[in-house]
């Protein structure tokens, strides 16, 4: 390992200059994995706001769907309203705690094979190796003058990437509109502002993040790499390279005349020309590294060329660079998977989805809610009895018109009636069709007898009148005068 | 100070030549991009007061060559409005209020203007919940009508005002009286008292009420009926029902028959347009003590 660089006298900028970074192309179990991961990955987010969902005549047939002017989230069969946003809280604390239990078990594998700005970052470079040609032709392209030909190919190259970015951006705004309309109107420039802007937006951070920034992004704009550290211990995986087996470096020749002399590793930086972040893993572990396994594949590539182990360099924890440095067996990998920090991240994880699906297949999906009109408070009738005003909510979340019914409960000798039906007779019950999947607002008028306490706590009583039934029940205080004494 | 200038070496920085206790201070320039910002923000700050009003002048400020105002603003706002409701409006406007309930959504839309207008004209005395106040303005909420409750009575008595001395129409009467101008006497009043708070149920019939009984009939059944119901085509209330404007206790009562009340209301056919006072009506109809339309008379069979 190399010392580290004394920087006590030597003038500090504020910033770093970005030394290009030029990864060549490599082939190998590693490489194979991050292309299915990719091609996973970039499926899900461009497939998944065209499959269609029936969902009846009453609500969108959009399978995902964040409807923000109606307040809705579809989500296949799940449908939620905004005061159940906690699930969406919930579904963060999954992804968070994944997130956790990933990290824990196998290292960075989040960085390297899943993130966006990896995939993003990985697919635009594949695209620079096609227009430019690999490593060395792309660091001559980019020391050689500006000229026609060179303007040509990045012009050609710059297209493409846009291109993609249009594409990414474009796809957001489907998750938030009915997505074939939306991409027609889109095309007709008759789309909201809104989805230009957005559009727009994240066509400039793709086409920045993924064509210019790249591993920059990871190591100084990201903090999930310095949140990891705290996350990592000695049991995580890590690419490492086993320097006890590859030091001293020395070419195959040298090796061949002095055996013992030079170990394993033949110093062909084949390992830092595939890194896409720039690193030489054989400095030891790097904040840079984000162990996506290309310098594996491209060491075994080498290793197998001249009949040596594989495995040089290969994921491995601290714990077992110890062991095996000190000549020790290996640690079976299960010991290390299985250990008190993956089980309470398994166990939270498993937890706050299971709390997730039990209350989700309890909910009601209906509700009553009921508010005093307090100007006046209570009206004397001519007749002595005394009148309460109301608005009842009658919420029905169910993707269908219902007839309900509202019940006085708990107040003696009370009838209403409907506020704003001129007609209306008082009566002990109201029945009303709530649309599907709104709230109604039920104005009434509750007549009591005068006398006795000035509140009095009764209870409006919801039924759903079809098969499905179900019921709810909001508290409410009848006001009448101060009995006077 | 100059002489205490010097190139710092580890940031190749000059220091701006102050020196407390050893500490130094480095002469660090702004960044550029925010010089930039800064200047551009003075050009934006100058150009901005060509196009809006900005310079202050002696009676207004400088109007700005694309001369915009908050208040043309409103204005557009406000006949955007007026246009967007206009046939709504008409639509109200052409038909007979007793008509109103037969057209759910044009008697809601009535309803809701008149509920807006209510709080520009009618809040001042009846309150924002029309709940009025004892001994001064009728609570509107209740069952209990002095001029009427039926749509075309409200309708009529908003236009015409009530006791009016500018409209030949108006609601108008004028209890006399009894105590002040001697046509009763301070006993007989007890008596009259005694009656009225027997019919209307506060106390039970005796000696004075009995008595009360004979001077009700002969002063008081012209206006508020044999039975003291009332009339409300002259704006007598009922005397045996719970709700007293003036205070149903006996002194309050006594108050009234001696010195006698006249509410007045101005008159707002002179003051708003037919449709305000359709749509007023209407509000004050809906807020729960609103009565049916009286029975069509029937045709003369020929």
């Amino acid at each position: 390992m190399n010392a580290p660089v004394d920087i006590t006298d030597a003038p500090l900028g504020v910033y770093a200059k970005r030394k290009g970074v030029y990864p060549k192309a490599v082939d190998g179990f590693y490489r194979r994995l991050k292309w299915a991961a990719m091609i996973v990955t970039l499926t899900i987010y461009y497939v998944t706001p065209w499959l269609r969902w029936e969902r009846g005549a009453y609500a969108p047939n959009q399978a995902v769907l964040v409807d923000m002017a109606h307040r809705r989230f579809f989500m296949f069969a799940i449908e939620i309203w905004p005061q159940e946003f906690y699930y969406v809280a919930g579904l963060l604390i999954m992804a968070g705690m994944g997130l956790f239990l990933v990290t824990s078990a196998v290292g960075r594998a989040w960085c390297g094979y899943a993130c966006p700005q990896t995939v993003w970052t990985d697919l635009y470079q594949h695209i620079e190796r096609f227009i430019d040609g690999d490593r060395n032709a792309q660091v001559r392209l980019a020391r050689a003058p500006w000229g026609p030909a060179k303007l040509a190919r990045r012009l050609f190259k710059w297209t493409i990437w846009l291109l993609i970015a249009v594409a990414t951006g474009g796809a957001w705004i489907f998750y938030f509109a009915d997505a074939p309309t939306l991409a027609s109107q889109f095309l007709h420039g008759t789309a909201p502002f809104v989805a230009y802007a957005a559009v727009g937006i994240l066509t400039a951070t793709t086409f920045i993040f993924g064509g210019f920034m790249r591993e920059q992004v990871c190591i100084y704009m990201c903090p999930w790499p310095r949140i990891q550290t705290a996350m990592m211990d000695e049991k995580s995986l890590l690419v490492t390279y086993r320097d006890w087996r590859g030091e001293p470096r020395g070419s195959v020749k040298a090796n061949g005349h002095a055996e013992a002399k030079f170990g394993d590793c033949i110093d062909c930086n084949q390992c830092a020309a595939v890194c896409p972040t720039g690193i030489d893993i054989r400095n030891g572990p790097d904040i840079g590294c984000i162990t996506c396994g290309l310098c594996i594949d491209a060491c075994d590539k080498v290793m197998a060329q001249i009949g040596r182990p594989l495995g040089l360099i290969d994921y491995l924890t601290l714990e077992d660079a110890d062991t095996e440095r000190a000549g020790h067996p290996p640690i079976s990998a299960l010991k290390t998977l299985l250990r008190p920090r993956t089980f309470i991240y398994l166990g939270v994880w498993c937890s706050v989805g299971l709390a997730m699906l039990f209350t989700l297949e309890s909910r009601t999906r209906l509700a009553i809610a009921a508010g005093q009109e307090r100007n006046p408070l209570y009206v004397q009738l001519s007749g002595g009895a005394i009148r309460n005003s109301f608005i009842l909510k009658l919420r029905n979340m169910e993707d269908r018109p219902r007839v309900m019914s509202v019940q006085l409960s708990g107040l003696n000798g009370a009838t209403m009636w409907q506020r704003d039906v001129p007609t209306a007779a008082p009566t002990a019950q109201i029945s009303v069709t709530v649309p599907a999947d709104s709230v109604s607002n039920l104005p009434v008028f509750v007549e009591a007898p005068s006398g006795g306490s000035a509140h009095t706590p009764f209870t409006f009583r919801l039924t759903a009148r079809d098969n499905e039934g179900g019921t709810g029940q909001a508290n409410a205080i009848f006001e009448k005068p101060e009995p006077t004494s | 100070m100059t002489e205490g200038k010097r190139l710092d070496e580890p940031t190749n920085t000059e220091t701006v030549g102050h020196e407390w206790d050893g500490i130094e201070e480095l002469n660090t320039p702004l960044p550029r991009w925010w010089l930039y910002t800064f200047y551009a923000c003075i050009v934006f700050a100058l150009g901005y007061t060509v196009f809006y009003p900005a310079w202050p002048g002696l009676h207004s400020a400088t109007p700005g060559i694309l001369h915009w105002s908050s208040r043309e603003d409103l204005n557009a706002e406000m006949k955007a409005q007026q246009v967007h409701n206009a046939p709504v409006l008409a639509a109200i406007a052409a038909t007979p209020i007793e008509a109103l309930p037969d057209h759910p959504q044009l008697l809601k839309a009535a309803i809701e203007g008149g509920r807006a207008q209510f709080r520009i004209h009618c809040i001042q005395c009846h309150g924002t919940g029309a709940a009025g106040i004892q001994g001064l303005y009728p609570n509107l909420n209740d069952d209990d009508w002095l001029w009427g409750g039926d749509l075309k009575a409200i309708q009529y008595t908003l236009t015409n005002g009530i006791r009016n001395p500018d409209v030949p129409t108006t609601r108008t009467s004028q209890m006399p009286s009894f105590g002040r101008d001697g046509i009763l006497k301070p006993e007989q009043i007890d008596d009259v008292v005694s009656y009225v708070r027997a019919i209307s149920g506060q106390d039970a019939a005796n000696a004075s009420s009995t008595r009360g009984a004979a001077l009700f009939a002969a002063n008081c059944v012209v206006c508020h009926g044999p039975a003291g119901k009332g009339n409300w085509l002259v704006g007598a209330p009922n005397l045996t029902d719970k709700i007293w404007l003036y205070g149903g206790s006996r002194e309050a009562i006594t108050n009234s028959v001696t010195n006698a009340h006249a509410g007045v209301m101005p008159a707002w056919g002179k003051k708003l347009d037919p449709v305000t006072i359709k749509m007023l009506a209407a509000y004050v109809h809906s807020l729960g003590g609103g009565e049916p339309n009286p029975p069509a008379v029937a045709p003369t069979p020929q």
